[in-house]
């Protein structure tokens, strides 16, 4: 490709560097005037929100990282505190429901720190018109996944707004959990040569809840994946210290997670496509919806980024788990682009897995 | 693709996606690439460009080979004048306006839909044109309008769809009508001093409609090569090989690639619906290239009663894209995305400027999410 003549053309390569250095600055403000749906679909204008405005305001060193969890303290004996909102429609959908979801998804935010729960708050907004029936059922499932993954729900507390001014019932979840090792997760630990290992399928939350809708008049046989992984990561963590960062790839999915992870390490991950774990039932759906699944939701998955010599110790601690089965290997880290995922397609090509663009997709958790 | 589950895969999909079938065909078009001679092939669609960058094609083309993005893309061509007059159309209290997911975040003149729903208008993304119809059913207290737009692939589910309306009587519904067609868009690229095409890797969803003889004048009047091509990167890989082939043999035919799907005569019922439902409009803006006679369709007098250009005021202004874009360049296959001066720095993905930066099947949007490492990538490989 030639330059076109003008001296002032930028080359591709200058276009290309631009791009990244905007890619690696700090939001500072935001650009659109009012909230819309992409600022909450986990991609870019939900970045740039947190980053330009919540950041901005509140600002202090637990907050800064912008991980799952703040982890309070130093070394053995560690606090790790976090907060999640569940917003999904519907409430119940196969293989779950809110109830469920809200305690795996705090749960699980601990666990990305290597906390065990110690505890967990639930609040409730209701809107006028639930039934209680329903309310019931929630409750109970929260119970029975609490149990699951041995926490209680210590406090909560209950609104109710007008019919019409919510969607049958939000919950937020706080969760308090215990760090009982020294280890420092988190991408500054990631070095180059690592693997990039994930614990099972991707994209069945986020499929099961699309198609859950009803909306798309697809008729698929998918579950919701929502599980606690607090066990999971025990059995990990007992099996190797070449743990270097954890993280579950909720909403936005792999590729944001993977995305996040190499833009704040400065290295380049480069994942193998003929190697991810996807289930035929949510690549079809995908395939029909125009929906890369390497961006669907997932409740019950985990991606470990472990040093090289520690992959076999940790595919073989996942796989001996009953959430880790179908545990495999899925890329590795690379000096190079830093920054970048980059994606060998099982064509033979490459391609950039950058991430999502402020899609309003439904929501989904 | 490994896939958790039994079975080999995806059947009609993976076998479209071999590694090992690619290869091969990549070493049969270096086989017949002249030495030294520089190729630029037109993808006339937005899919094949999603399809190139998604599966990294251009990584098994030798650097002879350049592939030049087209017109195709529905969400691309939609002049701003029009996106402005949508959002008036969906502001209105008693609307409650439909669109595929796409068309919500192009920037018009006060924002996008988006924005439009964010300050409290009912926008809806649906899939199908049906969709909305069922909408006006649940509705029927409210005015449903559906956003028609798209080329020849779309138009028939929205020509069924009002049939069905007119046929059950539904009268809260209306479409604001985009249909485009693609023929005059090739046209105007052909006759535009701006660029010379060696080849065209042609419509395959189009194609399953119009059939094969509307390009017949490519090949007659203008001598080029027409390969009409699935959107798997197989297919563009085979569409490439069956061009070069052409041109080897000094031929310029309108070939078909895409023959599982594509009949030499089209869809005749599909094109029977368009027809007793829509007719030609004297001209249409489309971004970037400007007013094309006889470029678009707008619903026939018979259904004026779900015309929402007749059944609403709109502003029907035209008006000019912004300044530092250029989509019309992008579109037409005269820049490549990253030449346009706000590629990247003003114009991305998460806060476009204009349409090729919003659609999947944008060029611009392609190469930023997709595409822009392998540039690099190959300039590495070559010698300086």
């Amino acid at each position: 490709m030639e330059a076109n003549g003008s001296p002032r053309a930028r080359s591709e390569e200058e276009v290309l560097d631009a791009i990244e250095e905007r890619r690696r600055r700090p939001r500072r403000k935001i650009l659109d005037e009012q909230i819309t749906l992409s600022h909450g679909a986990g991609g870019k204008s939900s970045h740039d929100l947190v980053e330009a405005l919540f950041l901005r305001e509140l600002r202090n060193p637990l907050l800064e990282p912008l991980t799952d969890c703040a982890v309070i303290g130093n070394g053995e004996g560690r606090l790790a505190f976090t907060t999640d909102s569940f917003v999904v429609r519907p409430l119940f959908f196969p293989g779950g429901d809110i109830g469920e979801l809200a305690v795996n998804g705090t749960v699980n935010d601990l666990a990305m720190a290597g906390a065990n729960p110690i505890a967990l708050s639930a609040g409730f907004i209701v809107e006028e018109g639930l039934p209680v029936a329903d309310l019931e059922r929630i409750a109970a499932s929260m119970g029975r996944a609490a149990e699951a993954a041995g926490v209680q729900v210590a406090t909560g507390d209950t609104k109710v707004v007008e019919r019409g001014k919510g969607d049958g019932l939000y919950i937020n979840t706080s969760g308090v959990g215990a760090i009982e090792h020294d280890l420092e997760f988190g991408p500054d630990a990631i070095r180059a040569g690592d693997r990039v290992i994930v614990s099972g399928s991707i994209g069945d939350h986020g499929m099961a809840i699309m198609i859950a809708r009803g909306e798309l008049a697809l008729e698929v046989e998918l579950e919701s994946d929502t599980a606690p992984l607090n066990d999971l990561v025990s059995n990990l963590l007992a099996a190797t210290a070449g743990v270097r960062c954890l993280r579950d790839p909720t909403r936005g999915g792999l590729a944001t997670v993977l995305a996040e992870l190499a833009l704040s390490a400065q290295l380049g991950i480069t994942i193998e496509e003929s190697s991810l774990p996807i289930r035929h039932e949510v690549n079809g759906a995908c395939e029909i919806l125009g929906i890369d699944p390497l961006y669907v939701a997932n409740e019950g998955k985990l991606v470990a980024i472990v040093a090289p010599e520690a992959e076999d110790a940790a595919l073989s601690a996942l796989r001996s788990h009953p959430l880790g089965t179908a545990a495999v290997t899925v890329g590795d880290v690379r000096p190079d682009p830093p920054g970048l995922v980059l994606l060998e397609t099982s064509f033979g090509g490459s391609r950039v897995v950058d991430m999502l663009a402020g899609d309003p997709l439904p929501r989904i958790c | 693709m490994s896939v958790t589950g039994e079975g080999n895969g995806m059947r009609f999909v993976d076998e479209y996606r071999s590694g090992d079938l690619a290869k091969s065909l990549a070493e049969k078009i270096v086989e017949l690439v002249e030495p030294g001679r520089h190729y630029k092939f037109m993808e006339v669609c937005g899919g094949h460009t999603h399809s190139i960058y998604k599966h990294g094609v251009e990584d098994l083309l030798p650097d002879e080979i350049e592939l030049v993005h087209g017109p195709g893309c529905p969400v691309c061509v939609i002049p701003m004048g029009r996106q402005d007059d949508a959002i008036s159309i969906a502001e209105r209290p008693e609307v409650i306006f439909t669109t595929f997911g796409d068309m919500m975040r192009v920037p018009a003149t006060r924002g996008s839909l988006l924005e439009a729903k964010a300050r409290g208008a009912d926008v809806r993304m649906v899939y199908s044109p049906l969709d909305a119809l069922k909408i006006a059913r649940e509705n029927p207290e409210r005015e449903v309008v559906f956003f028609a737009i798209g080329f020849e692939t779309t138009t028939p589910s929205t020509a069924l769809t009002l049939q069905r309306a007119e046929a059950e009587g539904i009268k809260n519904f209306s479409l604001f009508c985009n249909h485009v067609t693609i023929i005059p868009a090739i046209r105007a690229i052909l006759d535009s001093p701006d660029l010379r095409l060696d080849g065209f890797i042609g419509p395959g969803h189009v194609s399953t409609v119009i059939g094969l003889r509307p390009y017949r004048f490519i090949a007659g009047d203008y001598g080029k090569p027409v390969v009409v091509s699935g959107f798997e990167p197989l297919d563009v890989l085979q569409g490439v090989y069956m061009i070069l082939r052409q041109l080897r043999d000094g031929r310029s035919e309108i070939e078909n690639q895409y023959s599982r799907v594509v009949r030499e005569e089209g869809n005749p019922l599909a094109l029977r619906a368009i027809a007793e439902t829509m007719e030609l409009r004297t001209t249409f803006e489309w971004r970037g290239l400007g007013f094309i006679s006889q470029s678009a369709l707008k619903l026939r007098e018979a259904f004026a009663d779900w015309d929402a250009e007749v059944r609403y005021e709109i502003p029907g202004v035209r008006v000019a894209d912004p300044k530092a874009c250029q989509c019309g360049e992008v579109l037409k296959g005269v820049i490549k995305p990253w030449e346009c001066k706000v590629f990247g720095t003003a114009c991305t993905p998460d806060h476009p400027i204009g349409t090729c930066m919003v659609s999947s099947e944008g060029a611009c949007a392609a190469y930023f999410n997709y595409g822009r490492h392998a540039g690099r990538r190959r300039r590495e490989k070559a010698p300086a």
